[in-house]
């Protein structure tokens, strides 16, 4: 299991449609140990729907999602498959758009409550995590505020703590700064760099072209459902092979 | 012809007696429509259909129809084929179910409302579907659920005044009473309007006090 050549996400020919509209048609997407992928692309490429898919919010089709090699859609039913996806989810760390932080817990509370109730920690205990973790995102005064009282920035940043008091294998981040204020973006960005640094797991779903170069060791372009082209971010960003990626990159040179 | 409140004290103990039953049918009911509401609404939400839609169906009907015309039902209909419902039991129940269908509606809407994006975080973190209802969507239904509620229970307290129709002696009953034997319409009604009025007070410094505890982490 802790082969180190095995891939920690994998995705196997997803394919997903919402009616007539097919928008994952047969991806396939592997994320070592340590890797940090971007997934750029333009909106309804079906970039988010396959980081949803991954931890199974939005369940594929067909083909195979795997997280260091257990089978995350697997043919279960009932209780038996909620059973084994929550227990997959606990490793998964997910970071959203509009941070879905819980408005009726304090800060701390948002960040405790998850290891709390699944890993059975002492209240004591998930608070000591939750002190570190907020600390690391620079929150640590905020611990007793209320989200409303936070700033879109500090709330992301919460979410982040949030996701990491779960102590996950991987982190996926959906367009964890689309929704923030231009100057409220970077304070995000350093979280997750810092989470790079120390080779986190992370496949980002962004639209910050300039941070994916920065921080990913692989780039992936989706459009229309498929991976158009994936490479090196020196090479997508500067020397991309398809004539699409390079229309899509020119709006945002 | 003046007003002359000088007969009111001795014929009190009329409008003492409505006080007492008013507030045992409004509470009674007031209860019954609060669990049962939100059975209703949790059977409408999440049951299958073969439960929810029989719900829907009586829901539909009870708020279609007058509280009155249930409140004949329950009593003289059912008393017609042999189940025989006392008068108060009568009264608690149709005045209870009447109000549990509007509670129900104010609950269903009150979970609705809670953004998915909630419960998608919640479950993202390993939490059961029961555990992210527990913890995270009922907590916030609560509180968007408990004005409108409040709501439902002063109109449930005026209008028990309609189980005086089945000859419960509630605030009206009892001001009726007082009326039959002293011909001063006018003045009890006004005293019977003022005691629901001193009652309804209550009910919403009460109201409040619960409102506060449910915003005090907003």
């Amino acid at each position: 299991m802790n082969d180190v050549a095995q891939p920690m996400i994998e995705v196997i020919d997803a394919h997903k449609r919402f009616g007539a509209l097919e928008v994952l048609k047969g991806i396939d997407l592997s994320v070592a140990r340590g890797q940090i992928v971007a997934i750029i692309g333009p909106s309804g490429s079906g970039k988010s729907t396959l980081l949803r898919a991954i931890n199974h919010l939005e369940p594929l089709d067909s083909g195979e999602v795997r997280l260091d090699g257990v089978l995350v859609n697997a043919p279960l039913s009932g209780n038996a498959f909620e059973r084994h996806i929550n227990a997959i989810r606990q490793r998964m760390g997910m970071v959203f758009q509009h941070f879905n932080l819980f408005p009726h817990l304090t800060v701390m509370q948002n960040v405790t409550m998850a290891p709390r109730l699944l890993q059975k920690l002492s209240a004591e205990q998930a608070r000591a995590r939750a002190r570190a973790l907020l600390e690391k995102v620079g929150l640590a005064d905020k611990a007793d505020a209320y989200p409303a009282r936070l700033s879109g920035g500090q709330k992301q940043r919460v979410a982040i703590a949030r996701a990491l008091a779960m102590e996950p294998k991987v982190m996926l981040f959906d367009e964890a700064t689309s929704a923030l204020d231009p100057e409220l973006v970077d304070e995000v960005n350093l979280v997750m760099k810092q989470l790079a640094e120390e080779h986190m797991t992370m496949l980002i779903v962004t639209h910050e072209m300039r941070f994916a170069a920065d921080v990913a060791d692989r780039v992936l372009f989706m459009d229309g459902g498929v991976v158009v082209e994936e490479g090196p971010p020196e090479v997508i960003f500067s020397n991309p092979e398809k004539e699409r990626t390079r229309t899509f990159l020119r709006k945002y040179l | 012809m003046g007003l002359d409140f000088s007969v009111v004290p001795e014929y009190a103990h009329f409008l003492w007696l409505g006080v007492v039953w008013t507030s045992i049918v409004t509470v009674a009911a007031a209860v019954l429509a609060f669990f049962a509401g939100i059975l209703f609404a949790l059977v409408v939400l999440y049951a299958p259909r073969l439960v929810a839609y029989p719900v829907r169906l009586f829901m539909w009907l009870f708020m279609g129809t007058p509280l009155l015309l249930q409140l004949f039902l329950i009593y003289f209909g059912l008393g017609q084929i042999g189940i025989d419902v006392p008068a108060l039991l009568a009264g608690i129940i149709g005045l209870g179910l009447h109000f549990a269908v509007y509670n129900a509606d104010v609950v269903r809407a009150g979970i609705v409302a809670v953004d998915g994006g909630q419960n998608e975080a919640a479950r993202s973190l390993g939490l059961s579907r029961l555990q992210s209802f527990t913890h995270v969507i009922v907590p916030q239904a609560v509180r968007n659920v408990t004005p409108p509620l409040g709501n439902n229970l002063i109109a449930l307290l005026k209008d028990s005044a309609l189980v005086s129709v089945l000859g419960v002696t509630e605030l009206v009953h009892g001001a009726q009473l007082a009326i039959s034997e002293t011909y001063r319409p006018f003045e009890f009604y006004i005293v019977a309007a003022v005691l629901y009025y001193a009652l309804n007070l209550i009910l919403e410094a009460g109201l409040r006090l619960v409102e506060r505890k449910v915003e005090a982490t907003r």
